[in-house]
């Protein structure tokens, strides 16, 4: 009986086996349904009022999506629009999805997400398109073909310029600079090192030598002791590179607190409220970042712009941001909300995030 | 007890109240909530519950049996990822469907291992394995995402028969659970569960070889959450290590709140996917009401609560009452009630 069932199995298994050898694999050309726009763009119809839009940040209660939807609800505020904010608790993948079937259903004008997962989104969103609604991608893009337009917060290209360009002001252009960056596969952290780095091959940055990528993992334990381990290993460090708002912090906390303090320069991304100390007390002369905010007034701005037909998403269009100005539409339909903002003694008092 | 105060206590059996509980959720959301009632909020509710309901059948089992398998969601995780890593690698999907679920079917064996045959108490022994596998998932795929999968494939799973409210997956899996359904109530294998769970020794002494069916159990949980990352997968056509994040959490409260005792012994499968329709749609409905985060948490824990005081308080009411009864008269038979 047993011996039956074994042998039932088995040649059940080998049928498995042999029905897979003509089967789908990656090479085979699977056409992906891209939705092409085909709306024209009228680049002087006059902006709707009262556009729902609804926000999807990676998720609730986060400082820094907090900030950017903030933006949002400032522009949909002078658009005469009505804001909403949902949201996952947790970035996972998956969970955004069924807070996208919620807003088809409630039948919004605009969606503005930023996706956890650029695929896993992509059925609902162009469900959502399909049922007329606009989809705005900010901070974290979602499959090309399942959105009207990307706002990028800026271009890897930039930040790994003013990166460089920092590294270069604060050493007096020469010597030993090393990089405390998040977790060793962060992809916008090792994309933006990979354009840094390039940029120090040039000459006009040949005086320049990068010791060492440090990785704090975005924790704020890890990044101090990286710090210390840097500062102990390099003894003629001049700059450390925290393209990461955790690393800066805890960089320029263990700087500020040893005899380091006003040898070695701190400098990279971060946000003005937890570097403002740091700044004040002359550990850091100068650090960049966007503004958050502003990445969500821009989606906001160009969310409506989209409802109000004057822009369809194509490469060259044109549309206003309130007090942000004029922007185009780049190829693939992103937006760049522009060079990060650079934050000194001078200017940090003005900003408040 | 006579035969109509076993009907009535059958009609007031938790599971049952659930039911009526979920279809009066359904009825009235339908009619209160705006946008709850259409089709497409109704394949939608489908897609997002199927996952749950799918991994709460051979849950039911293991949870009636006194036990408890809290790697379902890593499982499910894990194979996502090998799914994901065997695409990439250039196998073809009808060869990584069928492994996928093997391997679910192996990391329940390695649960039931451990549990009868190590005899380790399966709530630490499934903690451990929540982590281990959910770190593997990771190990195997990484942060990343691989998302190119056949859309013959992945539109099917997100599409409905023929346009309809009714998604193409739900027909499998409404024969699953048919036949979870029918071994669980109307097989000795399932009567060997029930007795598993009232008492470990007496099902054995009635020569039910509990440690076996116990192992079995795992295996096949592991496999259905497999299938469940299959599905996971295409869905979302993406995988990823973190898929199907906590969704033993919800799993076991769905259980829970369908009427299956937490120390085993009592449950229905009805009771259970009633739970799992519950809670989905309220979910669904109190989002569509722009209702926080915070606020759905908070519904779904004091119903959970709830669901584990009432019957407590209604079998304790029940005693204080035949007590009364027993002290006012004393030499009556025992009395109709």
């Amino acid at each position: 009986m047993s011996r039956r069932f074994l042998t039932g199995a088995v040649s059940a298994g080998l049928v498995l086996v042999l029905a897979a050898c003509g089967g789908t694999t990656k090479d085979d050309s699977s056409g992906s349904g891209a939705q092409q726009s085909t709306a024209t763009a009228n680049p002087n119809a006059a902006a709707k009022e009262g556009v729902k839009m609804a926000f999807l940040p990676k998720q609730l209660n986060n400082p820094y999506s907090d900030i950017e939807v903030s933006g949002g609800k400032a522009a949909l505020g002078e658009l005469k629009g009505e804001y909403k904010l949902v949201g996952p608790n947790d970035a996972s993948a998956s969970s955004q999805v069924s807070y996208i079937n919620t807003l088809i259903q409630q039948q919004q004008d605009v969606i503005g997400i930023a996706a956890n997962d650029p695929n896993a989104v992509c059925p609902s969103l162009n469900q959502a398109r399909s049922a007329g609604i606009k989809v705005v991608a900010f901070d974290s893009d979602a499959a090309k073909d399942c959105r009207d337009v990307f706002i990028n917060q800026a271009t890897t290209q930039g930040i790994g310029e003013a990166l460089a360009k920092q590294a270069k002001d604060l050493s007096g252009g020469s010597g030993e600079i090393a990089v405390l960056s998040a977790t060793p596969n962060a992809t916008n952290q090792n994309a933006w090192i990979e354009v840094l780095k390039k940029e120090l091959a040039k000459p006009e940055y040949a005086s320049l030598k990068l010791d060492k990528v440090a990785y704090g993992n975005d924790d704020d334990q890890k990044s101090f002791q990286e710090a210390q381990g840097l500062l102990q290993s390099f003894p003629n460090l001049k700059v450390i590179v925290a393209p990461t708002t955790v690393g800066i912090a805890a960089a320029a906390r263990y700087v500020s607190s040893s005899s380091y303090k006003g040898k070695v320069a701190v400098t990279g991304l971060g946000t003005p409220n937890q570097m403002r100390a740091f700044v004040k007390d002359g550990t850091v002369k100068q650090f960049a970042l966007w503004n958050p905010a502003d990445i969500g007034y821009l989606a906001a701005y160009a969310g409506v712009a989209l409802k109000s037909g004057q822009i369809s998403g194509k490469d060259g269009e044109k549309f206003k941001a309130g007090k942000l100005g004029d922007y185009t539409i780049g190829a693939n339909g992103e937006i760049v909300l522009g060079p990060p903002t650079t934050f000194d003694a001078n200017n940090i008092d003005k900003f408040n995030f | 007890m006579s035969d109509q105060g076993n009907r009535l206590g059958r009609l007031l059996s938790w599971d049952a109240a659930v039911v009526l509980v979920t279809v009066t959720v359904l009825i009235v959301a339908s009619g209160a909530v705006e946008n709850f009632g259409t089709s497409r909020n109704f394949t939608f509710l489908l897609l997002d519950l199927l996952p749950i309901a799918l991994v709460a059948l051979p849950m039911t089992f293991i949870i009636v049996t006194g036990e408890i398998d809290l790697s379902v969601a890593s499982t499910l995780g894990l194979t996502s990822a090998v799914m994901g890593s065997l695409w990439d690698a250039g196998l073809s999907i009808e060869t990584i469907i069928p492994l996928c679920i093997v391997l679910g079917a192996v990391l329940g064996a390695l649960n039931g291992f451990f549990v009868t045959v190590l005899k380790l108490p399966s709530l630490a022994v499934t903690i451990g394995t929540l982590a281990l596998y959910r770190g593997l998932a990771f190990v195997v795929l990484g942060d990343g995402a691989v998302a190119d999968f056949p859309r013959a494939y992945t539109s099917w799973v997100t599409g409905t028969l023929g346009d309809g409210p009714i998604p193409n997956v739900l027909v499998p899996l409404a024969v699953v659970a048919l036949v979870f359904g029918v071994v669980l109530h109307a097989t000795p294998i399932g009567r060997g569960v029930f007795a598993a769970g009232a008492g470990e020794q007496a099902a054995r002494f009635a020569g039910i070889r509990t440690g076996r069916l116990k192992f079995w159990l795992y295996v096949v949980s592991g496999a259905v959450a497999g299938v469940a990352g299959v599905l996971w997968t295409l869905r979302y056509s993406s995988a990823r290590a973190d898929n199907g994040y906590g969704l033993e959490l919800a799993v076991v409260a769905a259980v829970l709140l369908g009427g299956v005792s937490i120390f085993g012994g009592k449950g229905t499968l009805p009771g259970v996917l009633a739970g799992v329709v519950l809670l989905a749609s309220l979910q669904n409905a109190l989002r569509l009401q722009d209702v926080s985060n915070e606020a759905l948490n908070i519904v779904t824990g004091v119903l959970l609560i709830v669901s584990v005081l009432l019957p407590n308080i209604v079998s304790s009411a029940r005693t204080a009452l035949r007590r009364r009864h027993r002290a006012t008269a004393p030499s009556a038979v025992s009395p109709e009630r």
